[in-house]
């Protein structure tokens, strides 16, 4: 591999400039090699496995609903779709069905972070390019639906809140009100973003026209998520293979043809919007009563009421947290449309009470093996809007 | 949350089994999830049959990832995620290869996006790609020894932690 002290190669013509693996624009420890023709690249190579941690080992080592936790650190702007994901696989394997309540609240939880997942990109894809204020606006939104998750989960970043056969929690006292002036607020809100963006001639200038891929290069290079639906292929899993009954829910599939970055930024808006509507939907079809688990002894931990009159529950807990629960044998892959495209999660299960081999597709790693084909022949100041508009968390790229 | 109807399944084994007489070893159905196991010989030229196939039309490679099931042999199982997005339907295709040979066809020439999947698959596995264009580690730093993923990679690794002067050896076992 070309390092950057062979700064001279291919005729003096060229330069060979390490990008990361520090760099703010890389969302992260990205490190691209970038051979350059005065502003131009020539070749870019990315390089990489700085925040690798080794997740899938680790899943191996553990119960099945030990590794739960594990998941949310993986792609962490989005982690309730990490364990839906997850507990998505798993239930397959068990053929547990989830009660329609838990289902809509995974709807609701991870439609808000889709929004929060998208803020978070929109601000720092604008301050990338040099829109300062878009980022204040965004995370001031984004603050609130933290807020929200705080008040269902108890914790506002790394949630674990969606479990093997449901969610942890009921949701809580409240919190009809608190989600429904977030997603009244919402829409004029990014109203906000677009007066500030959408037609602001810098922002058309450094995104219009830049990082083109055709829709038949995106799929060969595996691509899903925005970045597909920007080519014009309307691959979106929820609306392709429902999940969690996503079938009985209207909304729009944003796709567009332009599939430059700003034909990204403005699917990624819509999808907010989108994401507003299904929100809502959830929200009226969530009873305040209701089951938010399966009904699956000896692998759904009983209630602790149940566990002081019955020897059973008792037993079951105790068996669930010492020794786990054994799926049958086989194989299961479980897809999702997380915030970045197909998020799939592979388990292998020899029958016993851990995984014998936990993967996850994510799909920020292999979007991002697009980027070269993007940025060859740009000039060097849009590498980061094409890195930006790829939309990548190291954490799920290196696991 | 069946993805395939047993019909649909059906559909692409005949179809496969049309092709070429011996293109299937076996059929794996369960929880809805087809998987198709492949001699290795044939693997590229029915992924190509996939990918080409007007009824079939399995234009995404989504996934490619490996399981280790040592000590038993054949450990490998190379296991090859199908997207028909115009046709709605996965498909799962698998390889199996021996611990003594574990080489296969790369399917890069196929699908580009296999690039970074099989590099990764080699890294953690050590499962060699004929046919790859650039075959380097991908996570782990071009120094490592050995491939982590494999069942016969302790967690804690094979390297002793190294002992600064005036510390005893940490030990796993010593309880706190």
């Amino acid at each position: 591999m070309a390092t950057a002290s062979d700064t001279v190669i291919a005729g003096n013509k060229t330069l060979v400039v390490n990008m990361g693996p520090q760099h703010p624009s890389t969302h992260g420890v990205l490190r691209v090699l970038l051979e350059l023709d005065g502003e131009t690249v020539v070749k870019a190579v990315p390089d990489l496995g700085y925040l690798h941690t080794g997740i899938e080992k680790s899943c191996e080592d553990k119960t099945y609903s030990q590794a739960i936790t594990l998941t949310d650190r993986m792609d962490y702007l989005s982690p309730l779709g990490n364990n839906l994901v997850y507990c998505m696989a798993v239930e397959k394997l068990l053929g547990l069905e989830v009660p329609k309540r838990a289902q809509y609240i995974r709807v609701l939880m991870v439609e808000l972070q889709r929004i929060s997942s998208h803020l978070v990109w929109l601000g720092t894809h604008a301050i990338d390019l040099g829109a300062m204020s878009v980022f204040l606006y965004c995370f001031r939104e984004r603050e609130e639906i933290l807020k929200i998750f705080e008040m269902f989960a108890g914790q506002r970043m790394m949630t674990s809140y969606i479990r093997i056969g449901g969610v942890a929690l009921d949701p809580p006292a409240g919190w009809r009100p608190v989600v429904e002036r977030f997603l009244k607020l919402m829409p004029s809100r990014i109203d906000e973003y677009e007066q500030l963006l959408t037609g602001n001639r810098i922002w058309l200038g450094r995104t219009k026209g830049v990082g083109y891929i055709s829709g038949e290069d995106a799929v060969a290079y595996s691509m899903t998520g925005p970045t597909l639906r920007a080519a014009g292929i309307p691959y979106d899993n929820r609306r392709v293979f429902p999940y969690c009954s996503y079938e009985e829910f209207d909304f729009a599939v944003p796709t567009r043809t332009d599939s430059d970055c700003f034909g990204r930024y403005m699917i990624r808006v819509a999808e907010m919007r989108e994401s507003i509507k299904i929100a809502r939907q959830a929200m009226a079809k969530i009873t305040d009563v209701g089951a938010i688990k399966a009904e699956a002894p000896g692998i759904i931990p009983p209630q602790r009421e149940k566990m002081k009159t019955e020897m059973e529950a008792l037993i079951y807990h105790f068996k669930i947290f010492t020794e786990g629960f054994s799926p049958p044998p086989g194989e299961a892959f479980a897809t999702i449309e997380s915030p970045r495209g197909e998020l799939g999660c592979f388990i292998a299960s020899d029958g016993s009470p851990r995984s014998l081999r936990t993967h996850f597709r994510s799909p920020s790693f292999i979007n991002l093996q697009a980027l070269p084909k993007l940025i060859t022949g740009q000039l060097i100041a849009d590498v980061v809007a094409c890195i930006g508009t790829i939309d990548i968390v190291l954490g799920e790229v290196d696991r | 949350m069946t993805e395939n109807s047993g019909e649909q399944a059906s559909t692409v084994v005949q179809l496969l089994r049309g092709w070429n007489p011996n293109a299937i070893e076996e059929v794996i159905e369960f929880r809805g999830e087809t998987t198709v196991v492949l001699p290795r010989k044939i693997l590229r030229s029915a992924a190509e049959h996939c990918r080409d196939n007007a009824e079939l039309r399995f234009n995404l490679l989504t996934d490619a990832t490996c399981v280790d099931r040592y000590p038993h042999e054949p450990r490998f199982e190379m296991n090859y995620h199908l997207v028909s997005i115009p046709r709605k339907q996965r498909l799962r295709l698998q390889v199996r290869l021996n611990g003594t040979d574990p080489v296969v066809d790369s399917l890069f020439p196929v699908w580009p996006g296999a690039n970074w999947l099989e590099r990764e698959v080699f890294d953690l596995f050590g499962i060699q790609f004929t046919g790859h264009p650039d075959l380097r580690r991908i996570l782990l730093p071009d120094s490592w020894e050995g491939h982590p993923l494999r069942k016969d990679f302790p967690v804690e690794g094979f390297r002793d932690v190294p002992i600064l002067p005036g510390f005893k050896k940490a030990s796993y076992d010593q309880s706190f």
